[in-house]
């Protein structure tokens, strides 16, 4: 008989091996629903390599996938960071969705206000404010759950929904383009050189939201590594008990945690709407604030394995586009992959957390 | 000659990296109460889990009466005569005594007929039980009884009792005298683990003692002294604290009126408790643990902030401070708990020395932490407190709970605070290290030190306080100089009396 025992001390191998296994097991099984999916084994390992080979190396897919990768990963990134550092410390935030809409509407408004000034400062300014706006939105569930103990999970959820009818009201009236013949949308700010957040190298995919996304994950490293605050919410995630003992204030760690995620995620939302997406829309978000709760976890809330972790989503959200076109694969199949990279990571994690013991009769 | 009840032969168990039993062979007579002595990890529980079909043995042998005996589970040692009760009480607070006996039974009776039952038995082994209260309100002495009854309903041939008396007050440890000497008589054994000495001597007929896993003696506890058992428990003569007449300063830590609800449904609300602490002194509080200790504790941590005034150092109201603002004018505590309060359990002991250091040597202004001096600290901690772990980096989980308890007390006292606050300071740490821990106590108060010392072993605080009083129910009787208490004395104050004659104020 099996048995399994817990382990005292959290295996470093596992953790670092169970990621790939994890993978490995996703593309066997997603070759086999797609087999199933399309009554043809041999175009299986096909699909695969569409979804997670040819965007990267695929000569006809690669010049418009590799820039994409960068384009998709880095708001993803940039959301999963600020996102760790909640979960590290056992601070639920799953609203940052609605912070990085918030956040694009901040930054929007600075620049449709300021438009047609040109200036060096715009930019910068549209950041900031950005970065506000998904700060404040954070700020409601913390304050809440730090005076009335509410509970943040549910406030941070359903202020997306609050968000998303926001945008659709300012993208039909207070932000619309005078110019749009009355369509709804705002302005297309790639039209505004001052407010446009261009590519830093030409047809790279590499804008300033990217770059931005690689600092947040060499700043969040360092701060779990060598800060304090980053052990005050360690152990705050930990032991709360030992937390307090330690005398680290609860409020002030809830309120640091939601609002770093939700600055972040504003961030996120502006660098995007200045960027690939150009304007603010009805449609403007698509789910990366969700997405990127997955990519924290898969990345086990490390920054380097966020990394890799949302650059591995991006390249499934890609590859999956590819395989959609040239196989006429599902849209929901793709997601179901998705799902199954997260249900393998979580099964595999049993060999960190535990390890196997034969017991005799 | 009494006859033979229990016979184990050569009784091996390893586990991986130690040898928990190496051949242990002994014999338990009908009607006989056996004591198993020995130092934590000596293998006493182990040994007594085998027995109890907790755990099967590597090699070796067991007769019960005439027949091999070797239960696969529990159940099946309980069929065959043999009940056991736990140091820890697996007991239910929700429920009432009924329906927690009920619980542990295989097939239980109606709870009205149960009931009679308990009243029956509690009734006629001089233990007093109401079936009806409810668990969660009674006292540790009380939760005993429930188990005793629990496993006397089985009418066992055995009991096995393990560390019955460390939690119970001195009445009620003489009504469990009274009652084990009953069950004697009606020709029961008890086998006894306990690394009490004294109260070995007083009930117990017959000593096995281990050590390291083996069988290093055996005695007839009457005619042996404690100082003879206890070498032979440990292996080697061990000084016990000495303790040096200290004169006492001013007046450094003083609570007055310090009440508060608790936070915990099954907690002790403290009402009105007012005591003070000088330089060079130490205030043992004694008491059963749930009369109020944690949460006097975290009043004095700083976890429970109270209005400013209630607490002062040196005069210098600090009711509002936070612990880590306390540490900083040299207040320190060490909280019972210690995986999950004093400790968090996964990070590793660096990371752990780091929860109560704050000052400008680990931390710098940045906040960046410089983990070479904490590694350092942690390092100071391990060798002097003589901390067993394979590395610095080990999480504090996997530490035994003795060292676990020697790096928390060993973290705050190298700090060498000037208040210092303890709960439980030796729970679960071998003789040798409860000396070790109780003269660096003595040592910190030497050095101008207050130190407040809560406990539930009344030798400890008799062994190590200059002053003494009792938490009961959330109240606080006025502290007395030890050496004007006679027992009668204790067991007045533990049952909640207060003696009006000199308290230390007048000493």
């Amino acid at each position: 008989m099996i048995r399994l025992e817990k382990r005292r001390n959290i295996s470093k191998f596992w953790t670092t091996v169970t990621p790939i296994i994890a993978v490995f097991l996703t593309m066997s099984f997603g070759a086999l629903m797609f087999g199933l999916l399309l009554g043809d084994f041999s175009s299986a390992f096909g699909a695969i390599k569409l979804i997670f080979w040819d965007p990267l190396f695929d000569e006809n897919f690669a010049s418009y996938a590799r820039p994409q990768l960068l384009v998709k990963a880095g708001p993803i990134i940039l959301i999963a960071i600020g996102l760790s550092i909640g979960f590290k410390a056992g601070i639920w935030n799953i609203g940052a969705e609605g912070q990085y809409i918030l956040g694009a509407i901040f930054g929007a408004s600075v620049a449709l206000s300021l438009y047609p000034q040109e200036s060096i400062l715009i930019f910068p300014a549209m950041i900031l404010s950005g970065a506000l706006g998904g700060f404040i939105w954070a700020l409601i569930p913390a304050l809440l759950k730090v005076y009335f103990k509410t509970n943040e999970i549910l406030v941070s959820l359903m202020l997306v929904y609050v968000a998303e009818n926001i945008l659709a009201s300012v993208s039909q009236g207070l932000l619309r383009n005078p110019e749009g013949m009355g369509l709804p949308g705002s302005r297309n700010l790639k039209d505004y050189p001052s407010a446009h957040n261009s590519e830093i190298i030409l047809n790279s995919g590499m804008h300033w939201g990217v770059l931005t996304a690689f600092l947040a994950v060499i700043l969040a490293y360092f701060l779990f590594l060598k800060h304090q605050k980053g052990y005050e919410i360690r152990i705050a995630g930990e032991a709360p008990k030992a937390a307090y003992f330690a005398g680290i204030n609860p409020s002030k760690t809830i309120i640091f945690c939601m609002g770093m995620s939700g600055l972040l995620a504003g961030m996120a939302g502006l660098f995007e709407v200045a960027g690939p997406a150009g304007q603010i829309t009805m449609s403007f978000n698509s789910g990366y604030g969700f997405t990127a709760i997955i990519v924290a976890f898969l990345g086990r809330l490390n920054p380097m394995g966020i990394l890799l972790a949302g650059l591995l989503m991006a390249l499934t959200y890609i590859g999956g586009e590819i395989a959609q076109l040239m196989l006429g694969l599902p849209g929901a199949s793709i997601q179901l992959l998705q799902g199954m990279l997260l249900f393998f990571l979580l099964a595999t994690d049993i060999f960190t957390n535990y390890r196997f013991k034969s017991r005799g009769s | 000659m009494a006859e033979v009840l229990l016979q184990l032969d050569g009784i091996s168990k390893s586990f991986p990296g130690v040898k928990a039993n190496d051949e242990v062979s002994f014999q338990i007579n009908s009607g006989e109460i056996h004591a198993l002595l020995g130092e934590n990890g000596a293998g006493k529980s182990t040994l007594v889990k085998m027995i109890y079909g907790l755990m099967q043995p590597d090699s070796g042998s067991m007769k019960l009466g005439s027949e091999n005996f070797r239960p696969s589970e529990p159940s099946k040692a309980r069929q065959s005569g043999i009940a056991m009760v736990f140091q820890h009480f697996s007991l239910f607070d929700a429920l009432n005594v009924a329906e927690n006996i009920a619980l542990g039974m295989e097939n239980p009776p109606r709870l009205q007929d149960l009931s009679e039952k308990i009243e029956t038995v509690s009734k006629s082994y001089g233990l007093p039980l109401g079936p009806k209260r409810l668990v969660g309100q009674l006292s540790a002495g009380e939760r005993q009884r429930v188990e005793i009854i629990r496993c006397l309903l089985q009418n066992p041939k055995l009991l096995i009792m393990d560390e019955p008396t460390s939690v119970l007050t001195p009445n009620e440890v003489k009504t469990l005298f009274e009652t084990l000497l009953r069950l004697k008589g009606e020709g029961k054994s008890i086998l006894y683990i306990s690394h009490k000495l004294e109260e070995i001597r007083k009930i117990c007929d017959y000593a096995t003692i281990l050590r390291n896993g083996k069988k290093v003696g055996s005695c007839i506890p009457r005619d042996t002294s404690a100082k003879q058992i206890g070498e032979m428990m440990v292996g080697k003569s061990f000084s016990s604290p000495s303790r040096k007449t200290r004169a006492f300063g001013e007046e450094l830590l003083k609570v007055s009126n310090l009440s508060i609800r608790t936070k915990d449904f099954f907690g002790t609300s403290l009402s009105n408790i007012n005591f003070s602490v000088r330089v060079g002194e130490i205030l043992g509080i004694g008491g059963v643990a749930g009369n109020g200790q944690d949460e006097l504790l975290s009043a004095l941590s700083g976890e429970e902030k109270t209005s400013p005034s209630t607490i002062k150092i040196f005069n210098q109201p600090i009711g509002k401070l936070a612990p880590d603002e306390r540490r900083a004018i040299g207040m320190r505590a060490a909280p019972e708990e210690r995986l999950g309060h004093a400790a968090a359990p996964a990070m590793t002991l660096i990371e752990n020395t780091l929860i109560t250091s704050h000052s400008e040597d680990v931390i710098n202004q940045w906040g960046i932490i410089k983990f070479d001096n904490v590694k350092e600290k942690t390092k100071d901690i391990v060798s002097e407190f003589d901390v067993r772990t394979p590395t610095l980096d080990n999480a504090a989980a996997s530490l035994s709970g003795g060292n676990l308890q020697k790096f928390v007390i060993g973290r705050e006292i190298l700090q060498k605070p000037r208040v210092f606050v303890v709960n439980q300071p030796t729970w679960g740490v071998d003789a040798a290290a409860a000396a070790f821990i109780r003269q660096s106590i003595l040592n910190l108060a030497s050095n101008d030190s207050a130190v407040v010392v809560i406990s539930q072993d009344l030798d400890e605080l008799f062994e190590i306080c200059d002053t003494f009083s009792v938490l009961t129910n959330g109240r606080m009787s006025k502290s007395h100089d030890v050496r004007s208490l006679s027992s009668e004395d204790v067991g007045l104050l533990m049952g909640g009396s207060d003696l009006d004659r000199k308290s230390h104020d007048t000493a």
